[in-house]
C-alpha cells in the first residue's frame, strides 16, 4: 500500500512539474511580452521599462528556474493588472469556482445514480433506452447555450431565479445544473454498467436466494458494488468541470477563478494565466489520486504487486 | 478482436432507427458543408441595415425572403446557418486529422513496443488529462489572435489523449495474437507488422474513437468562439451566432435558439452515428 502511495505521489509530482514547464512556455508563445503589457501606445522607453520591472530582460532559462522556485514555495508571483499577489487573487475567488463545481456534482450525481439504477433494473426495456437517449441528449448539449436558455425561460419569463452573479444559493443554481450536464452522460452511463454487472454475479443470487428483499438487495448489495467506480469517476469528473467552468462562468457571471482567468488572458497578465492553468492541473492530479486511493482501499485487486 | 454477442435486446447497428437518424444528419451537415456556396440565399455576410432582426417563419412579421430572419446586422441567418455548418464540419474533421495522428501514433507505439516506452505514453497521457482544454485554448487563442489554423492546430493538440487510450489499449490485445506471431516468424519488419498487421485490426476502435472526437471538437469549436476566441468575425461559426445575438435573446429568443438547436442537432446526430458504428464494431471506446 505504501509502495502504491509513493509510486502515485512520484507520478503527480512529475506531472506538476510538466505542466509548469508547459504552462511557461505557452505563456511566451506571444513573442515579447514587454511590448504588449506595455500597451499600443507605449514609446520604446515605456517598453524598456516594463521590461525592467518585470524581469523579463533575463535569459528565459533564468526566469523559467525563478518561476519554477517560487511556485515550488507556493509563491505564484504578482499580478501585472491587480498589482496583488496571484496566489491572493486565486485563493479569493477558488471558493465561488468549487461551490459551482461541488453543486454540479452533487446535481450530476442526484440525477445519474436513480436514472443509472432504474435502466439498468429495466434493462433492454423502453425505459432502458430512454435513459440512455437522455444520456446521448446531454452529451450533445453546448453548455453556455443552456446557460442562455434556462436564463431566458427560468430567469427572464419564469422569474425564479437570478439570471447572474453570486450573493445566494440561488445564484449556483442554473450554472450547477448547466456544470452538471457535463457529468450526467458518463456517470449514468457507469452506474448502469456497474449495476447490470453487480446484479448478474453470484452474491446477488445468493441475496436473492436468501429471500431478501428487491430494495435491500438493490441498494444495499448492487448499489455497493457498483458504485466504487461511479465514486471514483465523480472525483475525476470534479477536476474536469473545475477546469471546464470557465464558460459558464463568463455566462452567469459568477467571479471565479475561471473568470479569473478569462480576464487575464484578454489583459495579458501571464503570471495569473500561468498560474490558474498550474493550479487547476494540480487540483486535477490531487482529485485523480484520490479516486486511485478510493479504488484501492475497496478493491485490493488494485494495490498492483 | 473482441466481439460483443447480441442476442437480445434492442436493434443494434443498421437495424437501429437512432443510427439511421444520426446518419441522416450527418449526411446533411456534409451536403451543406461541401455545397455550402451554391444553397445559401443570399450571401452570408452581406449586411443590410433597413432589414434587421427580421423574425423567422414561424412568427409575425416573417419576410418570405428570409426564412429563418436575420440577425442584428440584417444577414440573412439561414445563409449563416449553413455557412456555419460549414466552417463546424471543416473544424471537427481537420482537428480530429491533426489529433488522431498524434493520439494513434503515441498509443501504438505505447501499446507495441510496451516497456519504458510504454510508461513514456501513460505518462503523457496523464499529464494531458490534467493539463484544462478550454483554458489552455482560449490562452493560446488569445496570446497568438485568432484564426482558423492556430484554432484547429490547438485543439488538435489538446484532444489526442482517447486516441491514443484506445490506440494503445486495442494494440496490446492484437500484440499477442496469433497472426501476429506469424508474422514475426515470417521475418516482418517491425513497421510491416505495425502497418499491416496492427492497424487495420484496430481501425474500427479508432473509427469509434473520431465520431466522438468530431463532436467533441465540434462543441469546443463553438465554446471558444462564443467566448470569442475562436473563429475570427464576420464568419459564421455558430458559436459566434449564438455569442453575438446574445445581447437580443430577451427581446427576440429564437436568435439564440435557431444556432443552437443547430449544434446541438448536429452533435446528436454525429453521437448517434458513432453509438451505431460501436455497437456494429462491438468496440470498445472508453478509457
Amino acid at each position: 500500500m505504501l509502495q502504491f502511495l509513493v509510486r502515485r505521489l512520484i507520478v503527480a509530482i512529475l506531472v506538476a512539474a510538466t505542466v509548469m514547464t508547459l504552462a511557461f512556455i505557452l505563456t511566451r508563445l506571444s513573442g515579447d511580452l514587454a511590448i504588449s503589457i506595455a500597451g499600443p501606445n507605449a514609446t520604446q522607453a515605456d517598453v524598456e521599462t516594463v521590461r525592467k520591472a518585470y524581469g523579463l530582460d533575463r535569459p528565459l532559462t533564468v526566469q523559467f528556474f525563478d518561476w519554477v522556485g517560487r511556485a515550488a514555495t507556493g509563491d505564484l508571483g504578482e499580478s501585472y493588472f491587480f498589482k496583488t499577489k496571484v496566489s491572493k487573487l486565486i485563493g479569493e475567488r477558488m471558493p465561488i469556482t468549487v461551490t459551482l463545481g461541488l453543486t454540479g456534482l452533487v446535481i450530476a450525481l442526484l440525477v445519474s445514480l436513480p436514472l443509472g439504477i432504474l435502466a439498468a433494473v429495466r434493462e433492454n426495456t423502453a425505459l432502458d433506452r430512454v435513459v440512455q437517449m437522455v444520456a446521448l441528449l446531454g452529451q450533445a448539449m453546448p453548455s453556455f447555450w443552456l446557460g442562455l436558455i434556462l436564463m431566458i425561460t427560468f430567469g427572464l419569463q419564469l422569474g425564479w431565479l437570478p439570471i447572474s452573479g453570486t450573493g445566494s444559493w440561488q445564484h449556483y443554481v442554473m450554472p450547477g445544473i448547466v456544470l452538471a450536464f457535463s457529468a450526467i452522460p458518463a456517470l449514468t452511463r457507469l452506474t448502469r454498467a456497474g449495476m447490470i454487472q453487480a446484479m448478474g454475479s453470484d452474491y446477488i443470487r445468493t441475496a436473492r436466494a436468501k429471500g431478501l428483499s428487491r430494495a435491500s438487495i438493490l441498494l444495499k448489495h448492487a448499489l455497493r458494488n457498483a458504485a466504487i467506480p461511479v465514486v471514483a469517476i465523480a472525483a475525476v469528473q470534479l477536476g474536469f468541470m473545475l477546469g471546464g467552468s470557465i464558460v459558464i462562468e463568463q455566462v452567469f457571471a459568477l467571479h471565479g477563478v475561471g473568470f479569473l482567468a478569462w480576464e487575464s488572458i484578454g489583459k495579458n497578465d501571464f503570471p495569473v494565466v500561468q498560474a490558474v492553468v498550474l493550479v487547476l492541473a494540480v487540483i486535477y492530479v490531487a482529485l485523480t489520486m484520490v479516486a486511485d486511493l478510493m479504488n484501492a482501499v475497496l478493491d485490493p485487486r488494485l494495490r498492483g504487486p | 478482436m473482441s466481439v460483443v454477442s447480441v442476442t437480445a435486446g434492442p436493434k443494434r447497428g443498421w437495424k437501429s432507427i437512432s443510427t439511421w437518424i444520426g446518419a441522416m444528419i450527418v449526411g446533411i451537415a456534409m451536403i451543406c458543408a461541401i455545397f455550402a456556396p451554391l444553397l445559401v440565399p443570399h450571401d452570408p455576410f452581406a449586411q443590410d441595415l433597413s432589414k434587421r432582426l427580421l423574425p423567422p417563419f414561424w412568427m409575425e412579421g416573417t419576410n418570405p425572403d428570409y426564412i429563418l430572419g436575420t440577425d442584428q446586422l440584417g444577414r440573412d441567418y439561414l445563409s449563416r446557418l449553413i455557412w456555419g455548418c460549414r466552417i463546424s464540419v471543416l473544424i471537427g474533421v481537420t482537428v480530429t486529422v491533426v489529433s488522431a495522428l498524434i493520439g494513434i501514433t503515441i498509443g501504438v507505439l505505447g501499446g507495441f513496443l510496451g516497456g519504458r516506452v510504454d510508461d513514456a505514453v501513460l505518462f503523457a497521457i496523464t499529464t494531458r488529462l490534467s493539463i484544462p482544454v478550454v483554458l489552455v485554448a482560449l490562452a493560446v487563442v488569445g496570446l497568438l489572435g485568432s484564426s482558423m489554423t492556430l484554432l484547429v492546430l490547438t485543439l488538435g493538440l489538446l484532444l489526442w489523449d482517447r486516441f491514443a487510450v484506445v490506440a494503445r489499449s486495442t494494440t496490446m490485445q492484437v500484440r499477442n495474437l496469433d497472426f501476429v506471431a506469424a508474422a514475426w516468424c515470417a521475418g516482418c519488419s517491425r513497421f510491416r507488422i505495425l502497418s499491416g498487421e496492427v492497424l487495420p485490426n484496430i481501425a474500427s476502435h479508432l473509427v469509434v474513437v473520431a465520431t466522438l472526437e468530431i463532436a467533441l471538437a465540434i462543441l469546443l469549436e463553438a465554446a471558444l468562439s462564443f467566448l470569442g476566441l475562436g473563429v475570427p468575425p464576420p464568419l459564421p461559426s455558430w458559436g459566434l451566432m449564438i455569442a453575438e445575438a446574445k445581447d437580443y435573446m430577451f427581446f427576440s429568443p429564437w436568435v439564440i435558439v435557431i444556432p443552437g438547436v443547430a449544434l446541438f442537432v448536429l452533435v446528436l446526430g454525429i453521437n448517434l452515428l458513432g453509438d451505431g458504428l460501436r455497437d456494429m464494431f462491438g468496440a470498445r471506446t472508453d478509457p
